[in-house]
């Protein structure tokens, strides 16, 4: 395993994500969606909501954010590059698939995280500010945010690799988004179910899924590793 | 295959720069290439030159280890072409495709820093550096690649290749696209690199192109019609011959011809032409002018009939697609 190439490769999708409206596009509109509905809804809750707000855990709704945001890019990283014919250069360098395939999951992990944490920073200080007395109180409860700041690198990186596989069996960049972003739904779905108490989310349940989601994210790079041929990548064929 | 130099003509350490062995590559039930067999040796220029769809890229990537022969065996850079030795091949060599398939948002200098970091080169400012002058491209290292033209780009991925100092260099069409200019200084870069011991494994359908660089050429055609030296080829497919003409037809041409032992046959070639076949142009071009100057014919011309590479390859191909062809 080389650094140096795998940090070429993030480097490169860095200024690629930079000068990429459509990409730029895409890393803030989802967030802005998962931002402004709670906010709207928490925002016009009286004071007396408080009490029955406590017990549920509505700010896990926006772990959708990283389950959403990374997939749309993972998904084109590696069919965006067979389309513009830049990937035959990169393999014909000594890059090793588990190298490349490490960078391309790096790459949309950091601003995924930090767009989810930037969104969160936001959500807290608006409805401390701005929420009716008792409201912030009941809604930023330390579990919540703990699970926040925990699970999101976790369900990102389940994302991006869901999304770098759909990536490197695909032929149309649209359709790998498309196909991305159905596949990481549940999560989505599962996100929701915790944030309105459907399922009742404690500590156990919470340790359990933080654990499996650390060994599916392990397991992902492996994974997606086995799936990547070079062969029909550059063909096209089988 | 007919073949006149197989075998690399140099090698360092007894092991040529590249092999191939009964080297064959299917897809399913189309076959790309098969039974292609040759060695190249360090510091040599090899042509490798065939129609569309002949498997000359198809080749390019499987020696590049981009995809798995499905039978036969080869050396790369003096490693056996093996997956488990697919990294360490990579490194020796590197590979221009056909397509420059450049970054489009990035600069020049940031696509070569990607690739300069991708082989992990020491000081890869310096490598960079060099390989922009080398293809006079060091003023445009700030410019995003989607603003190049298509030739800047070209030259953009010819640094590209330039960055590891490989070993082994394939060129697959390098200068296509490429105006008369840039060409010319493009040929002028493979010939320095040729002459600085970089061997080159060169796919082109320009045949002046690799007549001129091209120390020994291989045609393909799914299977290698013929390698060796152009002029080899030449002779190992066209009979010598003399163009004669003179001012008037002569009176009786075989006697002038029939008697000369230099001369093999002959035939006429329109009023005053005739075309003799003959062993050896030096010695049957005096003898011919000799003959026809005793037989008080006025000499116009003598001059040995050169054929091109180009001749020899339309000879193969055209004999090939006959062959497939088969019986009208």
């Amino acid at each position: 395993m080389s650094r140096t190439r795998v940090d070429a490769i993030v480097r490169k999708e860095f200024r690629d994500y930079r000068r990429n409206r459509y990409m730029l596009v895409t890393m803030a509109i989802i967030p802005v969606i998962f931002l402004l509905q709670p906010l709207i809804y928490i925002l016009s809750l009286p004071a007396a909501a408080a009490v029955p707000l406590s017990h549920r855990h509505e700010l896990l709704y926006m772990l959708g954010i990283p389950a959403l945001v990374p997939s749309v890019v993972a998904a084109s990283s590696v069919v965006t590059e067979r389309q513009q014919g830049t990937l035959e250069p990169v393999l014909t360098t000594p890059i090793r698939r588990e190298e490349f395939l490490l960078a391309k999951a790096l790459a949309p992990l950091v601003p995924a995280v930090a767009v989810s944490y930037a969104v969160y920073g936001l959500f807290v200080v608006v409805i401390e500010l701005f929420a009716h007395p008792g409201v912030a109180p009941a809604l930023l409860q330390g579990p919540v945010i703990l699970a926040q700041v925990i699970f999101t690198p976790l369900l990102a990186l389940w994302s991006i690799w869901v999304g770098i596989a759909i990536s490197t069996r695909s032929s149309d960049i649209r359709a790998a988004q498309q196909l991305a972003v159905l596949a990481n739904l549940p999560l989505v779905a599962l996100s929701s179910l915790f944030a309105f108490n459907v399922i009742q989310a404690t500590l156990g349940l919470a340790l359990i899924l933080g654990g499996a989601l650390l060994v599916v994210d392990r397991l992902g790079w492996r994974v997606v590793s086995a799936m990547f041929d070079r062969e029909r990548l550059i063909i096209g064929t089988r | 295959m007919s073949s006149t130099s197989a075998v690399a003509p140099q090698s360092k350490n007894g092991a040529p720069a590249l092999s191939a062995h009964g080297l064959s590559k299917r897809f399913d039930d189309r076959v790309a290439f098969e039974e292609v067999s040759f060695e190249i040796g360090y510091g040599e220029v090899f042509g490798f030159l065939g129609p569309n769809g002949a498997g000359k890229t198809t080749t390019v990537r499987t020696l590049g280890t981009l995809i798995a022969p499905t039978s036969g065996s080869a050396t790369v850079a003096g490693i056996p072409l093996a997956p488990e030795n697919g990294v360490e091949i990579r490194r020796r060599i590197s590979i221009m495709p056909e397509s420059p398939g450049l970054y489009l948002r990035l600069t020049v200098a940031e696509n070569l820093e990607c690739f300069a970091n991708l082989y992990e080169v020491p000081n890869p400012k310096d490598r960079i550096d060099r390989a922009l002058r080398a293809v006079n491209l060091a003023e445009r290292s700030g410019d995003a690649c989607g603003a190049l033209s298509k030739g800047l780009r070209q030259r953009v991925a010819l640094a590209r290749s330039l960055l590891p100092d490989p070993e082994v260099l394939f060129l697959d069409e390098p200068t296509s696209g490429l105006d008369p200019v840039a060409t010319r200084d493009v040929h002028e870069l493979i010939a320095g690199l040729g002459r600085s011991g970089v061997t080159i494994f060169l796919t082109t359908h320009r045949l002046e192109e690799a007549e001129r660089l091209c120390d020994r050429v291989a045609i393909l055609n799914t299977t290698l019609r013929t390698i060796g030296r152009p002029a080899e080829l030449r002779d190992q497919l066209f009979a010598k011959t003399l163009a004669v003409r003179t001012l008037a037809p002569l009176a009786e041409p075989s006697r002038a011809f029939a008697e000369l032992p230099a001369v093999e046959g002959w035939r006429q070639d329109g009023a005053g032409a005739y075309i003799l076949a003959v062993s050896d142009p030096t010695v049957a071009a005096p003898a011919v002018t000799r003959a026809l100057v005793s037989a008080g014919a006025d000499v116009l011309s003598i001059a040995e009939a050169h054929h091109s590479l180009e001749d020899v390859y339309l000879e193969l191909i055209d004999d090939t697609e006959t062959a497939n062809r088969g019986p009208a």
